[in-house]
């Protein structure tokens, strides 16, 4: 394993640290960040003047703020003057083919099953012009657009679509909702937009790692996701493979908004690059994701796959606006090494006969620190309201953590709201039940592990969770013993 | 006899307080103790008092209980209280021993009691003088003012409270009642200070009966700190009937050596704001703590139970229970923090908080959390809020029970889950007694408890 983090630190740290071509002078801009940056940002892409002012506000209200520190984590100092807040999003290819690449970095390629073009682009090989995943593009979206479904990149939505964003942005996750969502509010680079007109089912499931030219949005990614009324969309984010990225800090939003009756299902799988074994290095990854079912019998369900980033900040959660609506939230978070995680979410109760349920999945080995952080809040008015909260947390090792904290504000008598947690470690007697017939240790320990995160990963699309089970192993590896 | 009357209304004021009236804190107190406001001072200058931006304070902003003009006792005043009244809270047939304070200070008025050969049972103020070497070393080891402004500020006011000592192999079978009285003809603020020693092998049982005598504003700041000792076994019972308008604040500081066991439970019956803190350090192997409380509140009461509770050490057991019943705009707050630190291996630590809403404007925020850095552990939190079950209403209801007395039995089998824990009995059945009649609504006022109880 150690040799495995070698090289993936090789492949994510050393490279590309003056690696943007600048195909126009123009592309990148200076480190740092002032308003003449953000309005720079606009300009370069061309944005109208209310993505400017929008850019602007949150700029203002960000310079008020500080960073928060309630979190359970340790997060070194980080200075925002020292970051290139844009920079054209083309990379160099590092590789000219395959062989250039390090055998255990496409060995863990294979464990994962990723097809060779894929492995290509996210090993950084040059890809060839006529690429399948170009034609895979092209031919869903024409399904797509016969449907009606806007699925395409923020900066176009911008252009093609500005009434939508206008109406949407912002309106979940609000400029100065915290501080690093107005730090991605003023800066934010590009993204994904999708729009699901009323009555459509999306024939597929859509997925930001297939859009492959709008991959690489960078460290401020901004999603935007409109379900019209009776519409419903599976939405992926992120990829199972190791994702090897120049920037340290990543502050993404994701905004989800279901009218009435519609459903968006969400789902995530996060393997930045986590730091070598001693804690060096690794993705700070800060995200903002909101939902709100602003229609009656609405419904987003997150289902989030945590094995990446050195330090994780994030919590999807869900404003249950509209009568009879309600919100899942599943999650496995797995920490390794010095990795640290707060993760958790907010679930909001303001229409009446909500439902929300949360089941949440910790696992810690090596000398992480794993965090669940949660809010169930019951408003007064929201009747009938009903949430079932479960974390569970597993601990691989002696030397890690694992916490539960827990927020339940309840203000309706006829709610009802529970919450549930456990800690434990994997029993010995399991451990030699599964050694006795044969199966080594570290083995054993992948199949409980799996069988603990179960519950989560069935919520997983197919594909992905085949994926994300090897995934859940290939983090643990080196934990054991 | 002086009686400041100072007043004040926030941080400054009552630093302002402490260093105008220097001399009056610091006479009749050694040394030791000085020191130790001396210090307290700037740590609670530094964390005024908590607001809810304080996450230990969330839910609980206690600067408006701090607003009101009260008065402050900064030397001992004699209080008119007929035993008479003081009798009526005591719990029938039971063998207690009744020791009273008053406003914070230990009553002049108490007789001593019979209690085995070498156990003290005292005022602070009077045995850090006539015996200093039993309580020097024990004095504010635990109160955690560093971090805590009701610490801090408790330490710093702090004049008189009880000491209670029981030396090694003692056991003390009476159970001692203690009545901690709010009695004055204006609003008042107490500070009291108690210091428990339970020596090794020892038994003890200790009742506390929080009241107010009379119909004014209090605001209590209370701190205990308890040494249990090795294999010593101790009980802390806390029953609280305050009036509406009182706010009593309580912080209860306990250390636990190699196989003790400290059981505690906190009945709060009525009380404008009460907000119990407690915090017990596990520090040797094969503790057991067992924590419970229950609450029960209307009008505008506002009931916040803080638990932190630490397993330093491996092998040790901890449980908490602590259920609310909420009605009225009363509203509730819980946090039980276990914190396992690292190698406190085969902890079990348990926690279960549940909570009834009774009424449309009642609220509970609930903070049940978990601090795990040590993997062989069983550790579990459950927490509730919800109202009254409906098939089990229903059940009753079909056998001829009418609603409102269906709601009571299922209200009073909530609350004697914890009730149960309590190991006097005679203690136990006037608790259960008492909520049933809290529930039926006959207690209402507690400044007259002394008429309405018995």
């Amino acid at each position: 394993m150690s040799e495995q983090d070698k090289i993936l630190n090789e492949v994510t740290q050393n490279e590309y640290k003056y690696g943007f071509t600048t195909d126009i002078e123009t592309d990148t801009l200076p480190k740092g960040l002032n308003e003449d940056i953000v309005r720079k940002i606009s300009e370069l892409k061309g944005e109208p003047e209310f993505m400017l002012e929008f850019r602007l506000d949150a700029y203002r209200k960000w310079k008020e703020m500080e960073m928060p520190e309630w979190a359970y984590l340790k997060i070194p100092p980080i200075d925002y003057q020292d970051i290139i807040y844009y920079a054209a999003p083309k990379q160099q290819a590092k590789y000219e083919s395959m062989d250039e690449v390090d055998p255990e970095l496409l060995e863990t390629f294979n464990k994962l099953g990723i097809p060779l073009e894929e492995q290509k682009h996210l090993a950084g090989v040059a890809v060839d012009a006529v690429m399948d995943s170009v034609s895979v593009k092209t031919t869903f979206k024409d399904t797509l657009a016969e449907k009606g479904i806007i699925f395409c990149s923020f900066s176009e939505a911008v252009q093609e679509h500005p009434d939508l964003i206008q109406k949407y942005l912002g309106s979940v996750v609000p400029t100065n909702d915290n501080y690093f969502a107005a730090l991605n509010s003023a800066v934010f680079s590009d993204g994904s937009f999708v729009y699901i007109p009323k009555g459509v089912r999306c024939p597929m499931e859509l997925s930001t790692y297939f859009r492959i030219n709008a991959a690489n949005t960078g460290q401020f990614e901004r999603t935007l996701i409109v379900a019209d009324d009776d519409s419903y969309v599976s939405y992926l984010e992120g990829c199972t493979a190791p994702m090897r990225d120049e920037n340290q800090l990543h502050a993404a939003i994701v905004e989800i908004v279901t009218m009435d009756r519609a459903e968006v299902k969400y789902s995530t799988v996060q393997n930045w690059y986590p730091g070598d074994k001693n804690g060096v290095g690794g993705i700070y990854n800060f995200v903002t994701k909101r939902g709100i079912c602003k229609g009656e019998s609405s419904k987003i369900s997150w289902t989030q796959v945590e094995t990446g980033s050195a330090i994780t900040w994030k919590y999807p959660s869900c404003i249950l606006m509209g009568n009879n609506s309600s919100s899942e939230f599943y999650s496995v978070a797995v920490t390794n090494n010095h990795q640290q995680a707060d993760t958790g979410t907010k679930m909001i109760h303001i229409g009446k006969n909500t439902k929300s349920l949360i089941i949440s999945k910790g696992i810690s080995a090596g000398k992480s620190e794993n965090a669940y952080r949660g809010l169930v809040k019951v408003v007064p008015k929201a009747e009938n309201a009903r949430n079932f909260s479960q974390c569970d947390s597993l601990l691989l090792g002696d030397t890690c953590g694992a916490h539960t904290f827990p927020y339940i504000e309840v203000g309706n008598k006829s709610s009802v709201v529970e919450h549930e947690a456990t800690t434990s470690k994997i029993g010995e007697d399991q451990i030699f039940y599964c050694n006795q017939r044969g199966i080594s240790t570290e083995d054993a320990i992948g199949m409980i592990v799996n069988g603990y995160a179960r519950e989560v990963l069935n919520q997983l699309p197919m594909e992905f969770a085949v994926e994300a089970q090897k995934l859940l192993q290939i983090s643990l590896e080196g934990s054991v013993g | 006899m002086t009686v400041n009357t100072a007043k004040y209304t926030a941080t400054q004021d009552l630093v302002d307080l402490y260093n105008g009236n220097l001399a009056m804190w610091e006479k009749d107190s050694p040394e030791w103790m000085n020191a130790a406001r001396k210090e307290a001072v700037e740590h609670f200058q530094k964390l005024g008092i908590p607001s809810s931006r304080n996450e230990n304070y969330k839910y609980t902003d206690l600067r408006k209980w701090f607003q009101a003009d009260y008065n402050v006792y900064p030397t001992y005043v004699e209080r008119d209280m007929e035993m008479r009244e003081l009798f009526k809270c005591n719990v029938p047939e039971m063998d207690t021993a009744l020791v009273l304070t008053a406003n914070g200070w230990y009553s002049h008025k108490n007789k001593a009691i019979a209690l085995p050969e070498g156990v003290i049972m005292g005022s602070l103020a009077e045995i850090a003088q006539s015996n200093p070497e039993v309580i020097s070393e024990y004095y504010n080891q635990l109160a955690d003012n560093t971090n805590d402004p009701l610490a801090a500020l408790n330490t710093m006011l702090a004049k008189d409270g009880i000491v209670f000592y029981v030396p090694n192999n003692v056991v003390v079978e009476q159970p001692i009642q203690i009545i901690n009285m709010l009695q004055s003809h204006e609003d008042a603020f107490a500070t009291q200070r108690n210091l428990f020693i339970i020596g090794r092998n020892a038994e003890a049982k200790i009742i506390f009966c929080d009241h107010t005598m009379s119909g004014h504003r209090f605001l209590a700041n209370n701190l205990t700190e308890i040494f249990v000792g090795e294999n010593a076994t101790f009980d802390f019972y806390n029953l609280q009937n305050q009036h509406n308008e009182s706010g009593n604040l309580t912080s209860t500081y306990v250390k636990q050596a190699a196989s003790s066991t400290f059981n505690s439970n906190v009945a709060t019956l009525h009380g404008g704001l009460v907000r119990n803190n407690l915090i017990v350090r596990l520090a040797g192997e094969g503790a057991e703590a067992n924590l419970s409380g229950m609450s029960l509140a209307d009008g505008k009461q506002h009931i916040d139970n803080f638990l932190s509770i630490n397993h330093e050490v491996g092998r040790c057991n901890s449980n908490q229970l602590y259920k609310n019943v909420l009605d009225d705009r009363s509203s509730g707050a819980f946090t039980g923090k276990i914190h396992v630190q690292r190698d406190a291996q085969q902890t079990n630590a348990f926690q279960r908080n549940a909570n009834v809403l009774a009424s449309e404007k009642a609220k509970m925020n609930t903070k049940p959390q978990l601090v795990i850095d040590a993997n062989d552990v069983k550790c579990s939190h459950g927490a509730t809020v919800g109202r009254i079950d409906e098939d089990a209403l229903f059940y009753l209801k079909s056998r001829g029970i009418n609603d409102k007395e269906a709601r009571l039995m299922l209200m009073l089998a909530f609350t004697h889950e914890v009730i149960q824990n309590i190991r006097v009995e005679s203690l136990r059945d006037r608790l259960d007694d008492l909520v049933e009649k809290r529930f039926r609504g006959e207690i209402s006022k507690c400044h007259n408890c002394a008429y309405r109880c018995g």
